[in-house]
């Protein structure tokens, strides 16, 4: 029963990685570069919660403001940072994601204070199927990042925007061919992703309930770590690496002997992938272009 | 007056010249040809004037409007399209996806069924491969797949980059049979090729372009028997 418990709970918070890396994976494939603002957008989209659940105490409300304003932040932050070094060099662009994210991570230690503060959802409660006792949240967790991650698939897979976003990654200038204004669907991926990260916040609150101007780092990073692990550019191989990493974290959690150790060993794995196959596990070769 | 216009284009890729003031038009309902070797400077007049390029100086004018500075996405909404160069089909989309990109600009989805189906009809293989992944089908299935994208969007001016290019004879007659078609059909065609002896035979009017300047022009005939034409890429 232990182990199907942690199972749930990998499962649960690797779902929460997948939700992030689905955003960095999404942003490299279309708009061509690595976000690293991406994690400090979750941070935004926590203190967003705590601000709107002291203010209304309704946690839907707060839920939908953090992932609104979160839209909002990322749709700018392209629009003023990125996209006016399109085409620039890929360094210069990495530079600039950086110093997007120490920007935000200052904004919220000035307004909110360097302390971390607690943001609380009321006890769920827990679960009982027989011997198997489980926490409500975990399952929320679970269920709600399924949902998302398998909408989120038939909207690639189906819709015109999403069959668009494909195109995009793939190549640009036969995608405007098709009339496809391209700076639209770079605008969506970052919507999208965004949203995706304040949900992520939400549910990583609602896991450990603290919040500070650093919420977002390490998740970012694992996240950023699982997108390269499955393949970066490739949604089915952020879903893959964020859940191996979440069951990574939690199984190694069980064994004392090996648990200080979760971060290298996650670490060592992408090393090892970077060096075995350094597209990802599910990530295919681009043909180079001649 | 005419369909497309350009006048006096110049392009730089950083500091080099590719195109050093080109000036041609096309006519509705015409097929026109531009040749010339490789690195003339065929491909960047195609994009340029497709808005994928920018370009320096000089006007690109279409149905009286000026696009010089039109992004490519909006060009294509006003009836032009391309088939770029190397085919570009979507590669990890199926044949049927691509289509239904192709037809991304229109309203009417029961007609872009028919469209399809039309081209299905046209081209059995694609049908026969219709949910299969672009990137498996073989140089020619591309190209008619490439060709076959850019018609869903009833173009009234279709640009094609080299569509001969590696392909075997037999599939190069096919690829002009198709030209033909879509040109009977009422669709207005820019064609770019190395192959000059098949496209001048097809062609209207045409003309010459070398290291970025037109030097020489007239119909299809007359530079089918030009001697210059001859020696330079006829092959005698
Ligand atoms: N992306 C590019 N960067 C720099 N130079 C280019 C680029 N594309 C083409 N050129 C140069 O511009 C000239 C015209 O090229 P292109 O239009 O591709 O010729 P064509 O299609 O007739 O073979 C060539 O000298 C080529 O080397
Ligand atoms: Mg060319």
């Amino acid at each position: 029963m232990d182990i199907l418990t942690t199972l749930i709970n990998g499962l649960s918070q690797g779902g929460v990685y997948a939700m992030i890396a689905i955003g960095y994976t999404m942003v490299y494939g279309i708009a061509k570069m690595l976000n690293f603002a991406h994690g400090d957008i979750i941070m935004v989209g926590g203190y967003t919660l705590l601000i709107f659940l002291n203010m209304t105490g309704n946690p839907l409300i707060a839920i939908a403001a953090a992932i609104v304003l979160c839209i909002v932040l990322g749709v700018v932050i392209e629009k003023v940072a990125y996209k006016p070094l399109r085409g620039a060099s890929p360094l210069a662009v990495l530079i600039t994601a950086i110093g997007v994210s120490y920007l935000l991570q200052s904004i919220a230690q000035i307004t909110q204070g360097s302390n971390a503060k607690m943001v609380t959802f009321g006890d769920m409660g827990v679960l009982k199927f027989g011997e198997l006792v489980i926490q409500t949240k975990t399952v929320v967790t679970l269920i709600s990042t399924i949902v998302i991650m398998v909408a989120l698939s038939i909207f690639i897979k189906y819709s015109k925007t999403g069959r668009a976003m494909i195109a995009t990654s793939e190549d640009r200038a036969a995608t405007q061919l098709m009339g496809i204004n391209v700076n639209k669907i770079i605008t969506i991926t970052f919507a999208i992703g965004s949203a995706l990260a304040a949900l992520a916040g939400f549910f990583s609150l609602l896991e450990t309930p603290q919040i500070s101007s650093t919420f977002g780092a390490m998740p970012g990073i694992k996240a950023f770590t699982a997108a390269v692990i499955g393949g970066i550019g490739s949604i089915p191989g952020a879903m893959f690496g964020g859940i191996l990493l979440g069951l990574i974290e939690c199984f190694t959690a069980k064994v004392p002997a090996i648990a200080p150790y979760t971060g290298a060993i996650e670490f060592g794995i992408l090393i090892i992938i970077l060096l075995v196959k350094p597209s990802g596990i599910l990530g295919k070769k681009r043909r180079e272009k001649v | 007056m005419a369909l497309l216009e350009v006048k006096d284009l110049e392009v730089y890729y950083g500091v080099i010249q590719a195109l050093k003031g080109i000036s041609f038009e096309v006519n509705k309902g015409e097929i026109v040809t531009l040749i010339g070797a490789n690195g003339a400077g065929k491909t960047t007049t195609m994009q340029s004037i497709m808005g994928l390029i920018p370009a320096k100086a000089g006007s690109v004018t279409y149905n009286g409007q000026d696009i010089t500075k039109m992004p490519g996405h909006k060009i294509v909404h006003l009836g032009m399209t391309q088939v770029p160069e190397g085919r570009h089909v979507f590669q990890e989309l199926t044949v049927y996806e691509n289509l239904i990109m192709g037809a991304y600009t229109q309203k009417d989805q029961k007609q872009v069924k028919r469209d399809i189906e039309e081209i299905y009809t046209r081209f059995p293989r694609l049908g026969e491969r219709k949910n299969q992944i672009a990137g498996t089908l073989s140089g020619g299935e591309q190209q008619m797949l490439a060709m076959g994208r850019a018609m869903m969007c009833h173009p009234d001016l279709l640009m094609l980059d080299e569509p001969s290019m590696g392909l075997s004879p037999l599939l190069v007659d096919q690829v002009f049979d198709i030209i033909k078609d879509y040109h009977k059909q009422g669709t207005t065609i820019l064609l770019v090729e190395q192959n000059a002896g098949k496209s001048l035979a097809v062609s209207d009017r045409a003309y010459v372009l070398e290291n970025g300047r037109i030097v020489l022009s007239g119909t299809g005939e007359e530079l089918l028997k030009s001697d210059e034409v001859k020696k330079a890429y006829l092959g005698g």
